[in-house]
């Protein structure tokens, strides 16, 4: 998990940032080993204005999902029921898991959280975090010396 | 069977043994997880094919092997890149074998929150014929 420093220390956050991407692109790469620490797995894009956040959670309602935000702390919970099946069904096959799922996602900046989006279609969830104008990097014109 | 204080858990994925013939898509393609069970009237088919919708999925019957395609358009944001990812999107293909007491001509499909159902129903049992006999 990405651990937030103090605002003051800039290089020490963009060092640990750095490393947890390389981090992370490194283990995205080893032989394609798509692991999961909790339910649900989760796909992540970046780029300099926030992040998108997916999830594919197969068979479980948009009302059993649960998305709450703070303020760098993204966490999904919820239920998969399983079909209400008859009392007399035998199962044959049961390949698929039910339950209630539960996950925390940290967020590698400030989110603003009036402009966050999810949506749920065909089991896929997705999340739009923009990241919050305070906390984008600025950029500093430097003036020639006088 | 699973009960509701369970704690889900990401199931690894498997993927479609291809023999013989290549791919023509770029995407993988994966067995979708399915739960198979039966009543007195049908056996129900549940897979799982996040991503697909009702007009992106292909079943087909053919003898009697029905036959599961679904083809994913995958998710990519514009502007974004993937940063991490922890599981892979791909299309889904499965095969199921039908006894001969399933009715052909009623299986239904239908497709919701990336899960397929099939309904298999099962064909009512061939009547016994009684013949008649008369005299010569």
């Amino acid at each position: 998990m990405l651990r937030r420093y103090p605002r003051t220390n800039l290089w020490r956050e963009m060092g640990q940032l750095q490393r947890e991407m390389n981090r992370l692109f490194d283990s995205s790469q080893q032989g394609r080993l798509f692991t999961s620490p909790s339910y649900p797995a989760i796909n992540l894009w970046t780029n300099e204005d926030g992040q998108v956040i997916s999830a594919e959670m197969p068979g479980v309602r948009m009302q059993d999902i649960d998305i709450s935000l703070t303020a760098d702390a993204l966490s999904l919970s919820g239920t998969r029921h399983p079909d209400e099946v008859a009392r007399d069904a035998h199962f044959h096959r049961q390949e698929r898991s039910y339950g209630t799922f539960s996950r925390t996602i940290q967020l590698p900046f400030m989110v603003d959280p009036d402009k966050v989006e999810a949506n749920f279609k065909n089991g896929v969830l997705t999340i739009w975090l923009p990241r919050a104008e305070a906390d984008k990097p600025k950029t500093i014109a430097i003036k020639p010396g006088k | 069977m699973a009960t509701k204080k369970d704690q889900l858990e990401v199931q690894p994925r498997e993927e479609v043994e291809t023999q013989n013939s290549e791919r023509t898509r770029a995407q993988r393609l994966f067995v979708p997880r399915a739960d198979i069970y039966e009543t007195d009237k049908v056996i129900m088919v549940v897979a799982e094919i996040p991503g697909a919708d009702e007009k992106s999925v292909d079943v087909v019957v053919e003898k009697n092997v029905l036959t599961i395609n679904a083809y994913i358009e995958p998710l990519q944001p514009a502007g974004y890149e993937l940063a991490y990812a922890e599981y892979e999107q791909g299309d889904y293909q499965r095969s199921f074998r039908l006894s001969d007491q399933i009715d052909r001509e009623g299986i239904k499909a239908v497709v919701n929150d990336g899960e397929l159902r099939l309904t298999l129903p099962k064909a009512e049992a061939a009547k016994t014929r009684k013949i008649k006999v008369v005299a010569a």
